[in-house]
């Protein structure tokens, strides 16, 4: 393919330059400002690394500012999770809650944390918005057994979720007024 | 013979060695934390031990400098298993590690360390042993730190450590005589004819108490510089233990307990020849070129002036770590040519050049 050439004039080394000692002189003044640079390392467990939003750590389960568990165990998480890391025990709401509406909670949770890939299809497929991967990425145990998440810690690891559905609040307050809108 | 003298004699030899080695060690320290900040990233700042570790504050600043590291590398070596290959020279196996050892270490009774002010106002420079043929001492002893290398790489009995130690071998002859040469105009300088000084570098110390050779020679400062790194295998001119860089050159086939004598001897080596540049050009142990020396009287006076030359010392220690990691290294054959081709007519010239200027400066009574 034919293109412009640029010649690079390369002039003779003079005198001075022939010895290499100048060259050598800047190139210690390189290293030296170099030295006194701020250092590129980062000391790990003391210093851990900036997480961007949206980053795929553990999955955990969520709360709403109510604090009631979102999750209603419908297994569409465990129906897609491609590595079958999850495995729910549906149950039914205990009674005298104040949420018999919503018909169906959890018995058991469990996620395989050694078979999870971190993937998030859980998340995107939840229709409760209940289960969410979250920043933590740094898991380990002593055994097998203790890498098998379940319910309990699951919602430990989750917290509260921030956000203004309110679902299954907003479905009982519109049947008690006539089912208007739902 | 007079006992106490020896004793002395001997007490001060073994407080050189404890300093020198516990020095060698901290340069290979030092070298790991200064080679890290120029390559933009810490040395080691984590090695801690047991009990010492945890005092409040010194225990971690002393973790965070590094210098745990030292006992940690020092203790590995000590705990390795020592294994002798099947295939190597039994005997020369063994001794070259102890031959490698030797030679950085006995120039040190030449070295004039310190200088005390006596209460009559003579200054005696202490030194363990004030021969007039110094210089000649440590010349003798660095030429047969050669036969550490060669041995080693001969009794490996493999290809790549007796490359390395034939080309570390020719190495170190070839920039032998640069320094040999090197060195004879600052003798030249300092003694005047019918002087009885001859070699000796105590000498050179007290002469350098106005003016150091660094300025009044400078290419012989900057030739026994090259020659000196040259001498100790250290980068640029490190071909014989990097040369073969995967394998390791002359000590390849040595572990544990010996491949510390060779790392240590090797460090030993670039603290006694940087210690030899700040006698022979930098002033020793004196303050500042042109000041008088502020050293007091006695023995805080020679205390003070043995810490500003291991300050100096340490000092050209950073120089060496400093150019070792700007620098690439030469090929085997920029090495010779410029031993033989390049550093060697200029140091004849030099020291002919050296010559006429002081036949043209003496006076003709001192003639």
């Amino acid at each position: 393919m034919p293109g412009k050439v640029k010649e690079i004039e390369r002039k003779p080394l003079n005198l001075a330059e022939k010895t290499f000692l100048p060259q050598i002189v800047g190139g210690l003044k390189v290293t030296l400002s170099n030295m006194l640079r701020k250092k590129v390392t980062r000391e790990y467990p003391d210093v851990l690394p900036p997480i961007p939003p949206g980053y795929r750590g553990m999955p955990t389960l969520v709360k709403d500012p109510d604090g009631r568990e979102k999750c209603v165990s419908c297994q569409l998480c465990e129906f897609v999770c491609p590595p079958k890391a999850i495995r729910i025990t549906p149950g039914s709401i205990p009674e005298g809650s104040g949420n018999e509406h919503i018909e169906k909670a959890p018995q058991e949770f469990e996620i395989d944390m050694l078979r999870c890939i971190y993937c998030g299809m859980c998340q995107e497929v939840c229709p409760e918005e209940a289960i969410f991967l979250q920043n933590k990425f740094t898991l380990n145990g002593l055994s097998r057994q203790e890498l098998v998440f379940n319910k309990q810690r699951l919602y430990e690891a989750g917290g509260i979720r921030e956000d203004e559905h309110f679902k299954w609040k907003k479905k009982k307050e519109a049947e008690a007024h006539g089912n208007a809108h739902h | 013979m007079d006992w106490i003298q020896l004793a002395i004699g001997a007490g001060f030899g073994l407080a050189f060695i404890i300093v020198v080695m516990s020095m060698a060690g901290l340069t290979v320290v030092a070298e790991r934390k200064f080679c890290g900040f120029m390559q933009g990233r810490l040395g080691p700042n984590r090695t801690t031990i047991p009990i010492l570790g945890s005092i409040p504050f010194f225990g971690r600043m002393i973790t965070r400098m590094g210098l745990f590291q030292l006992v940690a590398d020092g203790s590995k070596f000590l705990f390795k298993e020592e294994v002798l290959p099947g295939h190597v020279n039994k005997f020369y196996y063994n001794l070259a590690p102890v031959v490698a050892l030797i030679p950085p270490l006995v120039p040190l009774v030449v070295l004039p360390f310190g200088q005390m002010t006596l209460a009559d106002g003579t200054i005696r420079q202490l030194i363990i042993a004030n021969v007039d043929i110094g210089m000649l001492v440590i010349l003798a002893f660095s030429s047969l730190g050669v036969y550490g290398t060669v041995l080693a790489g001969w009794a490996a009995n493999s290809k790549y450590p007796f490359m390395g130690g034939i080309r570390a071998s020719a190495q170190m002859i070839s920039y032998e005589l640069t320094m040999g040469l090197a060195i004879l105009p600052v003798f030249l300088w300092a003694n005047v004819p019918g002087s009885t000084e001859g070699l000796s570098i105590a000498n050179i110390v007290v002469f350098q108490q106005t003016h150091w050779f660094v300025y009044l020679q400078p290419l012989t400062a900057l030739l026994f510089l090259v020659a000196l790194f040259a001498e100790t295998n250290r980068a640029p001119f490190d071909m014989a233990e990097s040369e073969t860089d995967l394998v390791g050159g002359f000590h390849t086939e040595y572990g544990a307990f010996k491949f510390g004598i060779f790392f240590v001897s090797e460090y030993a080596h670039v603290i006694v020849g940087s210690g030899l540049f700040v006698l022979l050009f930098l002033g020793g142990s004196n303050f500042l070129p042109m000041l008088a020396n502020p050293w007091p009287v006695g023995i805080a006076g020679a205390i003070l002036s043995s810490l500003w030359f291991i300050a100096k010392t340490s000092a050209l220690v950073f120089f060496f770590i400093w150019i070792r990691w700007t620098l690439p290294r030469f090929r085997y054959d920029q090495v010779m040519n410029l031993g033989w081709k390049m550093l060697l007519p200029v140091a004849i010239a030099n020291l002919v050049f050296v010559m006429v200027l002081l036949a043209w400066l003496t006076p003709v009574a001192a003639q």
